[in-house]
């Protein structure tokens, strides 16, 4: 695709930290690359910003290829904009022309407070995986994964659910703010290999009630989550969670702490 | 997990919401199969029929104590599922205090599934104006005429609808309690599916295909049911 170069106006959500009441702000940037990322055009713009003495817009991001998830940018009315599969910092500038008015906003959910500008708390899905996602190797090395075999089909599957990277766009993109999408993929991940089998019927019930502890709503299948995934994580894991809930809820005993 | 925890979990209201779904879906499947006896009336089959079939058939149903008890449950289930809709909508819409100012939207779902609340409660308002119409006078009140077939006794709820759906607004009134129905329903049939755990692609779009055609077909069928008699074609 052809080189171009563009002026924009952006509409950015500016909050000073937590308990503040934030606004929007519009900026002017001018002489953006078609090639840039759209946080290397917030990279010149908070340059711009720090040159004349303002504050810089706060974001959040790490690898910058699209695989640790911290790039929460709620852009033009859907998490991670326009492209579909594609993190925030996989969005190239080529995505907009120019004169475009670009508006972000931070993932807006009760359970994800805003820190500052379009940084948000996303500790909550640290504390879900805290209750149960994860297996248990209670003493010496970590077994080696390969010994053990395993249906293709099945490792197929953990594999894509595996992929989810914890970005939280799918509660950022759900009119119910529900997590579903993101303990789905981490249930069926661990539920579906040999290894998460011991704790399955467990595990669901714990990140279940974790979620429904940290203010998440219930997931009524909009797909919505679906649909703004940058990786794709099918839908189909949440009906294999709710498998998992009925199966580990009807056979268990233990009290699970439910409001 | 305690029962009471296993259904008022996040997951679990959901769980409440497909069974008494699936329980309502069943009972739509008897009532629009004994009421298209009505269709008996057509030109095509038996003009003189007058509604003998169908209030024989709904003879039936008043005085089995099996279905009078199902009854019951009907009531008690439209109940459940429509207070549990009530407080996931309360909670899920507190979820997020502040919202965005650009909104997503359709992007990525239907329109009808983001909007199941409302095509529930229309739902519910179109119930209260159909009992009103002929359980309360063929159960409670007992104001319909009697009629006889052989040795059954029994009242002609038959007439009563032909009375009823002579007026146009009611009549429009029923088509637009169907057309909501079958939004709900499109969404509601596969949903059921999912949220009991069926995850297995084949099955899901078995799902979707049993779920297209019965969104379709069962609101059609009732719809024909005022409108054929309001044009004359039956009664
Ligand atoms: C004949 C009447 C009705 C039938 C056959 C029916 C059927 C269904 C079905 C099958 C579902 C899917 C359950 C699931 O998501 O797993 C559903 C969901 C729902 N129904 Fe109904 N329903 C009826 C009446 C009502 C009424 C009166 C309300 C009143 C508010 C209502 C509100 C809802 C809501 C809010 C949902 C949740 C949607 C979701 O979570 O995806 N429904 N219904
Ligand atoms: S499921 Fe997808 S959208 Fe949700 S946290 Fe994981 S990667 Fe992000
Ligand atoms: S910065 Fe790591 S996924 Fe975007």
């Amino acid at each position: 695709m052809e080189h171009y170069i563009m002026n924009l106006t952006l509409k950015v959500w500016k909050q000073k930290n937590p308990a503040s009441n934030g606004k929007f702000e519009t900026y002017q940037v001018k002489n953006i690359s078609s090639e840039m990322s759209l946080l290397e055009m917030f990279d010149v713009l908070n340059e711009q910003l720090i040159s004349e003495g303002n504050d810089p817009i706060a974001f959040d991001h790490d690898c910058r290829e699209g695989i640790c998830g911290a790039c929460s940018m709620y852009v033009n009315g859907r998490p991670h904009g326009p492209w579909h599969g594609t993190t925030t910092c996989q969005l190239h500038m080529r995505a907009f022309k120019d004169g475009d008015t670009i508006v972000v906003e931070p993932w807006r959910a009760n359970a994800f407070p805003v820190i500052k500008d379009l940084v948000v708390d996303r500790t909550a899905f640290d504390r879900i995986i805290q209750a149960g996602g994860y297996i248990s190797v209670n003493t010496g090395n970590a077994v080696d994964g390969n010994t053990i075999p395993i249906e293709k089909e099945k490792a197929d599957k953990a594999f894509a659910a595996a992929a989810c990277i914890g970005c939280g766009a799918c509660v950022a993109a759900c009119k119910n703010s529900s997590a579903l999408l993101f303990v789905a993929a981490k249930v069926s991940h661990l539920a579906l290999l040999p290894q998460g089998d011991p704790e399955r019927r467990t595990r669901v019930l714990s990140m279940v009630a974790q979620m429904d502890k940290e203010g998440f709503g219930s997931c009524t299948f909009t797909q919505a989550c679906e649909a703004v995934c940058p990786k794709e994580i099918s839908v189909t894991n949440i009906s294999r969670l709710n498998a998992e809930y009925i199966a580990g809820g009807l056979g268990s005993d233990k009290d699970y702490g439910h409001q | 997990m305690k029962w009471t925890e296993f259904f008022t979990s996040s997951v679990g209201k959901k769980l409440v919401m497909a069974l008494t779904g699936l329980f309502l879906i069943s009972f739509l499947v008897v009532h629009v199969g004994l009421n298209s006896c009505i269709f008996n009336d057509l030109e095509w089959f038996d003009p003189n029929d007058n509604g003998r079939m169908f209030n024989k058939a709904a003879h039936f149903m008043g005085s089995s104590v099996v279905i009078r008890i199902m009854e019951i449950g009907l009531f008690v289930g439209i109940l459940i599922h429509a207070i549990q809709a009530y407080v996931l909508y309360v909670q899920n819409t507190s979820k997020r205090k502040i919202g965005y100012k650009v909104k997503m939207g359709t992007k990525g779902s239907t329109w009808y599934s983001k909007s199941m609340t409302l095509l529930g409660t229309l739902l519910l308002l179109f119930l209260i104006m159909h009992i009103s119409h002929f359980w309360v006078p063929s159960r409670v009140t007992g104001t319909l005429d009697p009629v006889q077939y052989g040795d059954t006794h029994t009242h002609d709820l038959f007439a009563r609808m032909v009375a009823v759906f002579q007026n146009p607004w009611i009549v429009a009134l029923y088509v637009a309690g169907c057309i909501s129905l079958g939004w709900h329903l499109l969404h509601g049939f596969q949903a059921t599916f999912r949220t009991l755990g069926v995850s297995n692609k084949k099955y899901l779009v078995m799902a979707n295909s049993a779920g297209l055609i019965f969104s379709i077909l069962v609101p059609v069928l009732f719809a024909l049911m005022p409108i054929s008699i309001y044009l004359g074609w039956i009664g």
